[in-house]
Order: C-alpha cells, then sequence, then structure tokens
C-alpha cells in the first residue's frame, strides 16, 4: 500500500516537474510547481515526518510561490512562443555544456539507483515516544542552537532590505 | 466477502462531515438573511418554507439554472480551477477538526473511533497550511479573469489573507504552548475539569487577548465584514469573483461560508473546549460542540451587519501596526506564565 502511494507521489513529482520546464504560459509553470511540493509534501509524510510535510506546504507553497505567482502576474511575464531552436538560441558552447551536463546527470542516476535498498535511516528505541514535532524542537534548539540564530539574522537582513528597496523616495 | 465495520464507519464518518459541511453553508445564507433583516428592523424571506427556512435551496436550485458565462480573453484551464481550489480547501481544512469523543457506534464496532475525519498530530498546521492554499484560488480567480476590477480584488484580497495570516499563526502558536501539542484532540482534551467546581477549563479564560486576536484574524482571512474590502460592492463591483455566475459563483461563495465554519469550529476547539460540557453522555457530546460553533457564526454574522468596513489601507495598517504586535506579546507573555508557573 505504502509502495503504490509512493510511485504516486513520484511519478506527480516528476511529471510536474517536467512540465514545469515545458510550459509556453508561465503561470501554468507556476502552478505545475505547486503541485509537485504537494507531491513532496505526500513522500515527507510517507517517511514518517508529518511536520516537514505540513512546513513545506506552509513556507513552500504558500508563501514563496504566492510570491512568484505574485512577480508573474504583476510584471506580465509573457508566452513563450519558440520562433528558433534550442541549438541556434544557445550556440556551440552551449551544446557542449549540455551535453557534459547530461552525462553528469546520467552518472548521478546511475550511482542513486545502484544503492537501492542501503538506508541509513531508522527507528532506535527513543523515536518511537517523542512526536517529530518535539523532536525536532530539541535537536534544533539544543544541537544546531548557531545555525538558528544565524538563519534567524539572514532572515532579518532579507526583511529590512526588502523594506528599504521598496521604499518610495521621498 | 465481509466488509471492515471500521473501514464503512469512516467512510460514513467523512459522509456526514462533507454533508454537514454544505448543509451549515446553506443554513449560514439563511441565517445571515435573517440576522440582517433583523437588525435592520424588518423580517427578512418568510415565503419559502417556515420563516423562509427553505430560502437557500431556492437560491441554488435559481443558480444552477442561470447561464455559465466565461470572458472570452479568460484564460480557460485557470478561470474554471480557481473556484474548485477554493472550495476544495475550504473543505479540506475542516477533515482534522474533532467534534465528539470516541464512539463506538454503540458496540458496533470493535475498537472506538474518533469523531474526525483523521487525526494528525501537528493537525494545527495542517489547517495553516491548508489556509494558505486557500489564497490561491482567489488570486487565479482575479488573474484569469482578465478585468481590471477582478484583478484588484484579487490582489487586495490575497495581500489581506496574507498579513492576517501572521497574527493568526502567533494566536495558534500561543494555544500549542499552553496545551504542549498540536494535535487538535490533545488541546480539547487538556480543557477538560472545572476550577472551582463550576469555571470550566477553558483556554478562553487564559488566554482572553488571544481569542479576541484569533477571531479578529479568522474574520480578516475569511473576508468577512468589516475586513470585506475586496469584496466590496460599492468600489469594486464584486471584487475577484466579478466575471462568474451560476455554479462557480456559488462554489466561491460555499468556500466562504464553509470557511467561517471551519475557522469557528478551530476557535471552539482551542478556545471554548470543544466538544466538552456537562450533563450530557459521551455520545451525545458533540451537541455542544454545534451549539458553541453556532454561536460564534452568529458572532460573525451579527459583526457583519453592525460594523462599517475598513477602507484597505486602515484594514493593512491595523493587520501589521496594531494586530500583530499584540499577537507577539501576547505569544511573549504566555510563554513567560508557562515558565513560571510550570
Amino acid at each position: 500500500m505504502e509502495a503504490v502511494a509512493f510511485y504516486i507521489f513520484a511519478a506527480i513529482a516528476v511529471v510536474a516537474s517536467l512540465l514545469v520546464v515545458g510550459q509556453r504560459n508561465p503561470m501554468y509553470s507556476v502552478m505545475l510547481l505547486i503541485v509537485s511540493f504537494g507531491a513532496l509534501a505526500g513522500l515527507y509524510v510517507l517517511l514518517d515526518a508529518p511536520f516537514t510535510a505540513v512546513t513545506q506546504i506552509i513556507i513552500y507553497a504558500g508563501a514563496i510561490m504566492v510570491l512568484f505567482l505574485f512577480v508573474v502576474m504583476l510584471l506580465n511575464v509573457e508566452r513563450e512562443d519558440s520562433a528558433t531552436s534550442v541549438a541556434t538560441m544557445v550556440g556551440p558552447t552551449g551544446m557542449k555544456l549540455g551535453a557534459g551536463l547530461s552525462v553528469l546527470l546520467a552518472i548521478e542516476v546511475v550511482w542513486a539507483l545502484s544503492r537501492l535498498g542501503e538506508s541509513h535511516f531508522g527507528h532506535d528505541a527513543e523515536t518511537v515516544n517523542i512526536s517529530s514535532v518535539a523532536r525536532i524542537g530539541q535537536a534544533l534548539f539544543t544541537q544546531h542552537a548557531f545555525a538558528f540564530e544565524a538563519t534567524s539574522i539572514l532572515i532579518l537582513v532579507a526583511m529590512v532590505g526588502a523594506v528599504v528597496l521598496a521604499r518610495r523616495e521621498r | 466477502m465481509s466488509v471492515n465495520p471500521t473501514i464503512v464507519a469512516h467512510l460514513g464518518l467523512i459522509f456526514v462531515v462533507f454533508n454537514m459541511l454544505v448543509l451549515s453553508a446553506a443554513f449560514m445564507v439563511w441565517l445571515e438573511r435573517k440576522v440582517c433583516a433583523y437588525i435592520q428592523d424588518r423580517v427578512g424571506p418568510n415565503r419559502v418554507g417556515f420563516e423562509g427556512s427553505l430560502q437557500p435551496f431556492a437560491d441554488v436550485i435559481k443558480l444552477m439554472f442561470k447561464e455559465e458565462l466565461r470572458p472570452q480573453a479568460a484564460d480557460r484551464l485557470l478561470f474554471v480551477i480557481a473556484p474548485i481550489i477554493s472550495a476544495c480547501a475550504a473543505f479540506a481544512a475542516f477533515s482534522v477538526i474533532p467534534f465528539g469523543t470516541e464512539t463506538t457506534l454503540f458496540g458496533l464496532l470493535e475498537e472506538p473511533i474518533p469523531l474526525q475525519v483523521t487525526d494528525v498530530n501537528v493537525a494545527i498546521l495542517v489547517i495553516f497550511a491548508i489556509a494558505s492554499m486557500g489564497v490561491y484560488g482567489i488570486v487565479l480567480a482575479g488573474w484569469s479573469s482578465n478585468s481590471k476590477y477582478s484583478l484588484l480584488g484579487a490582489l487586495r484580497s490575497a495581500a489581506q489573507m496574507i498579513s492576517y495570516e501572521l497574527s493568526y499563526a502567533l494566536a495558534l502558536a500561543a494555544v500549542i504552548m499552553l496545551a504542549g501539542s498540536l494535535s487538535l484532540r490533545e488541546i480539547v482534551m487538556d480543557q477538560e475539569g472545572y476550577w472551582f467546581g463550576f469555571i470550566p477549563r477553558w483556554y478562553l479564560f487564559l488566554q482572553p487577548v488571544g481569542f479576541v486576536i484569533y477571531m479578529i484574524a479568522g474574520v480578516a482571512e475569511t473576508n468577512r465584514a468589516p475586513f470585506d474590502f475586496p469584496e466590496a460592492e460599492q468600489e469594486l463591483v464584486a471584487g475577484y469573483h466579478t466575471e462568474y455566475s451560476s455554479m462557480s459563483f456559488a462554489l466561491f461563495f460555499l468556500a466562504e461560508y464553509v470557511n467561517m465554519v471551519t475557522v469557528s469550529a478551530v476557535a471552539t476547539s482551542l478556545y471554548l473546549g470543544g466538544w466538552l460540557g456537562p450533563f450530557l453522555p459521551d455520545w451525545l457530546q458533540w451537541v455542544y460542540f454545534l451549539l458553541k460553533v453556532f454561536l460564534l457564526l452568529f458572532f460573525y454574522v451579527w459583526m457583519r451587519w453592525t460594523l462599517p468596513r475598513y477602507r484597505y489601507d486602515q484594514l493593512m495598517e491595523f493587520g501589521w501596526k496594531w494586530l500583530f504586535p499584540a499577537a507577539v506579546l501576547n505569544l511573549f507573555a504566555t510563554a513567560a506564565l508557562v515558565l513560571w508557573l510550570g
């Protein structure tokens, strides 16, 4: 049953991501990316991490993608009409770079598939009784406290920067 | 092939909850018109059914027979999908709300099932996540209609919903701190018992400011008066649903009323003790839940027809400069009290 759910979510995630790049209308690309994030959230639930799944929806699909949507809507990004072929658009260096990256991707896929079955994550005795949220909280505020504080300052800097950039000159 | 009674019970539960939500939207249409009428010193619909109670069904039948219009320059796919997203998000948010204790259906089932569609241990975040998805329905409706009224209304509505989501989340966070859990069922169970024998242990008494913040943010989230500037009839024709007619329009309104019911149901679970109440046996306690939700819905309707509408810049200023700091202070005070009193 879980395998069926995994394949469904994984298929949705892959197909939606591929369609994101293949769309002419940028609004459709944004909506398909949201569908892809929803499928990812489903995969997180299958991995027994409901908190991560819900946080993915709240932050990524619910806030960041709204930002993307506003930008695409308000800047009136136009439909792409492919009049020229890919080869003329990227030129010979682009074609060589693309070929190299494709080879790299193929090697990665083969490597990942060869590692099927090895899993370093599992249930140990202490994770059974605490809910995932409490466990994440404990790890975040004790072991990773420095990273947490640094991220908070980074977000604060981003917010202040956004407000400053958006002010009109008085 | 024998059918597992637990699965039948779960399907029955989903059926009951779905129908309850649809009927409550119809009920809200009637309630709104009657309460509005009595506040305005008149009677309201009283021809169709007893005291006009069948009026919403007449309205639905009328809407079904109207012509389904679509502007020619509208983006076909997104125009159709937008009300579907709104309605689905509204219904999905109710799936984690508990409305009763565990029941064995008078001994028909071997193990008791809790009276809610699913029991997730991050239930509050699920509601919040699905509420954020509801923004997309509105934004897509406004953009895909290809009309300036719709676009402006949609942008204003989306900005308003996003701004008030912050105060909403902070009010929720204070309750989570008090209860120590994200599951709605555990939060309600934490409110069992009485102080001094007769005052129920509701979080309303521990968090009065939090309750007010939550209700204000909830009203703003559902785009209801006095925060309904995006739908303001006088200024924007009808905002993001200007170009919609017939059942798509009905879907938007269904979504709005079901969102109201969800906000009231969450407020009941968090602050008013959910289904808990004296005297009734366990299997009837969902009656208390319905009564409390009804009380909050009546409050919603009462507010709409009593208060004047906020102007958009007043609305945004209030949300960012007054409500958000109040929610943060509430969170600090709750954290201090929880640490100090243990």
